[in-house]
């Protein structure tokens, strides 16, 4: 009885009428969270002592990179449940979550090397996390590419699956060594400004950000699932009832 | 024939798979012995292919000093990066030999439907790939590492150090070419599904190289990589079954 | 009530959009053979594949002596031994080398059950020759020699007459008359005719 809900998860037109019904109630709150982080973070918010304006790029940076590993855990979850329980729509939840985890890596990136050029000048430093973030996007390029390689659906999801439950459990190992080799080449990094002594004022704004990234997250994989439960169910006859009306 | 011809016969006839009823007749790990002496035989029989990534490995330390500086100085500081880069690379294209040809001649299927641990036999082949490529590469490290200036004394520690990694990276690379098996291009995303996968491989392994060239102790690094190939040993052969299962799908 | 039985019921096999086994169901009892005939593409490999688990249905199971085989696959493998189209051998080894290791990874073998194996599907004269300067025809009866040492109730045999000349046709009508009779079974795919004595059942599988 406790696992009917499981099964039902378990049902591709029942996610996908669940994906259309939740989509607005994740999405609305981002777009506000979001809005209303950047005005805190860009407006309300003090100038650093040390960095001035500069440092105003955390506020996207954060999340993102934040989101980058939020997302591959997730991907590697649903990869995982699909795997042992072999349930298609797990699979499906994976596949459209690569994109967006490689989307919020890239950004994470970018914005990373940004706000490099006026703390370090110079747009790339081989700064522990930067190094572990690009080396994440590889991650993510490298299962999207498996997908992409096997023409075969299911083969694709299972073999990718197996990739993504293995870089879960390599993304820590990864990250560790990473500090370790840092460690031993370089001073502590100026990107250190996550503290606990943040003053509240940026600190709100920060934690509103996170909230609206994670809520846009489950809003994307929503509209990605729906997406992909087409794609992958186009021959069923459910499909002709779910569009037709 | 009717019924009762055909009992009269079994009656006559001891069906001789009686003996195998009940628990399979070999263990698994006396099959992995043997899946590993007939990867052993074969590679013997192919013994020019062996020769590949070491002469690969060779190349690659052979671009520095034409690239970078004859000066043995300079090349002494770089050394490590180069070594374990050039043994990154070969043992990716050595993953080539690894399951390629059993794929296609159905030994890894006769594998799955042979009654015994998949994953124990895979990790036989995983061994046989060591002890042809892995090791090989090892004892050759050294050798590239005096052609870039580092000092005798160096020598054990570098031995060991690619050693251990190397098991790693064979691990590794098995996952990786499970996962490619039955794609007809794969090289280029083997190289982007395993090199990512190796990277703590490669820190942990040129910090030792490093400090074995400098003289100093490297126990830690040593520790670290001996914890990763421990690691690889546990997890990666049931990852690899998986791999392989999946492409016979 | 056989002690031993294949139950395969109601298998329901999808590749992409192909519905490639539309709902498959016989019993094969001890000493019964099975002639799986169908067009090309009508899913006589497929469904091999599907009885040895190595593709999952989308319906249905299989049953082995009333058991699920996918409970305890490895055991239900113990039983089985599946020849595919393509012999499961190694250019690089001989005749008998092939048969050591193939089926050495399932039993103990010594050198006079390989013999006898190899003597008993006409394969002796080659019998230390690399595989790679055999016909096509000889390898299939190597691999014929190590389905017979694999000694094991169940056969799943796809299109094993490939290659074989008239009499390497009556051989392996042969080997299936006397593995039934000993009260195995066999499950083969067959496009040419073959004349199986015993109890033989016919399943044709609509493209």
């Amino acid at each position: 009885m406790t696992w009917t809900w499981f099964h039902r998860l378990g049902s591709p037109p029942y996610v996908y009428g669940l994906a259309r019904r939740l989509t607005p109630w994740l999405g609305w709150p981002a777009a506000l969270l979001i809005l209303g982080g950047l005005w805190g973070g860009l407006a309300l918010a003090p100038p650093d002592y040390q960095q001035g304006d500069g440092f105003r790029i955390i506020y996207v940076h954060a999340p993102s990179a934040w989101m980058s590993l939020m997302v591959y855990t997730t991907m590697a979850i649903a990869a995982g449940v699909g795997l042992i329980w072999r349930i298609k729509v797990a699979h499906a939840v994976a596949a459209s979550c690569a994109p967006i985890g490689a989307s919020f890596t890239f950004a994470a990136l970018v914005t990373g090397a940004l706000w490099g050029q006026p703390m370090w000048g110079t747009y790339w430093q081989w700064d522990p996390r930067l190094t572990s973030e690009l080396i994440l996007l590889f991650l993510y390029l490298g299962y999207m590419g498996l997908r992409a390689g096997i023409e075969d659906t299911q083969r694709a999801d299972r073999a990718s699956a197996v990739l993504a439950v293995v870089g879960v459990i390599n993304v820590p190992i990864i990250h560790y060594s990473v500090t370790w080799w840092n460690s031993l080449h370089q001073a502590p990094s100026v990107m250190r400004l996550a503290k606990p002594t943040l003053p509240a004022s940026m600190l709100v704004p920060l934690l509103v950000m996170l909230l609206g990234f994670t809520l846009l997250f489950g809003a994307l994989l929503l509209v990605r699932l729906r997406a992909e439960i087409l794609t992958r169910e186009r021959a069923s006859s459910w499909i002709r009832e779910a569009l037709g009306a | 024939m009717n019924k009762a011809q055909s009992s009269a016969l079994r009656a006559l006839a001891a069906p001789e798979w009686e003996p195998t009823i009940g628990t399979p007749a070999l263990s698994s790990f006396e099959a992995a012995r043997g899946a590993l002496r007939r990867d052993l035989t074969l590679a013997f029989r192919q013994r020019g292919q062996l020769i590949q990534p070491l002469a690969f490995f060779a190349m690659v330390t052979l671009l520095f000093p034409l690239a970078v500086s004859p000066q043995l100085g300079r090349l002494r500081e770089i050394a490590p990066g180069v070594l374990w880069s050039a043994e990154l690379l070969a043992s990716l294209l050595a993953l080539e030999f690894l399951f390629r040809d059993d794929a296609q001649d159905g030994t890894l299927e006769q594998y799955a439907l042979s009654g015994q641990s998949l994953t124990a036999l895979l990790f036989a082949k995983t061994t046989a790939h060591w002890l042809l490529t892995g090791l090989p590469l090892a004892l050759m490290a050294p050798l590239a590492a005096l052609s870039l200036g580092a000092p005798a004394s160096a020598v054990p520690g570098i031995l060991l150090s690619v050693g251990l990694g190397s098991v790693t990276l064979s691990l590794i690379g098995a996952i990786g070419a499970a996962l490619t098996l039955g794609m007809k291009r794969s090289g280029a995303l083997l190289s982007l599904l395993t090199l990512p996968l190796s990277l703590p491989v490669l820190i942990f392994g040129a910090r030792a190289t490093q400090l074995a060239i400098s003289g100093e102790t490297l126990v830690a690094p040593l520790e670290l990589l001996g914890a990763l190939a421990v690691l690889g040993i546990t997890l990666a052969p049931f990852a690899a079954a998986a791999g392989v299962r999946i492409s016979l799908e | 009530m056989p002690t031993r039985s294949l139950e395969v019921e109601d298998l329901h096999l999808w590749r992409g959009e192909r519905h490639v086994l539309r709902g498959v169901r016989f019993t094969l009892g001890e000493g019964q053979a099975l002639k799986l005939t169908g067009a090309n593409g009508s899913g006589k490999t497929s469904l091999l594949r599907t009885i040895a688990g190595l593709m999952y249905p989308e319906e249905g199971r299989v049953r082995w002596g009333g058991a699920d085989v996918r409970a305890d696959l490895r055991a239900f493998h113990g039983r089985m031994v599946y020849l595919a189209h393509e012999p499961p051998l190694k250019a690089d080894l001989t005749a008998r080398e092939n048969l050591r290791f193939w089926v050495g990874t399932r039993r103990r073998l010594t050198a006079k059950l390989i013999d006898g194996a190899l003597a008993r599907v006409g394969a002796a004269a080659f019998a230390d020759q690399f595989i790679r300067t055999l016909s096509a025809g000889q390898r299939r009866r190597v691999a014929l020699a190590g389905l017979t040492l694999c000694a094991v109730p169940l056969w799943l045999l796809d299109e094993p007459a490939t290659n074989l000349d008239a009499d390497g046709q009556r051989l392996v009508a042969g080997l299936i008359g006397e593995h039934i009779a000993r009260g195995g079974m066999a499950l083969a795919a067959v496009h040419h005719e073959m004349e199986v004595t015993g109890s033989v059942i016919e399943l044709a599988l609509a493209s």
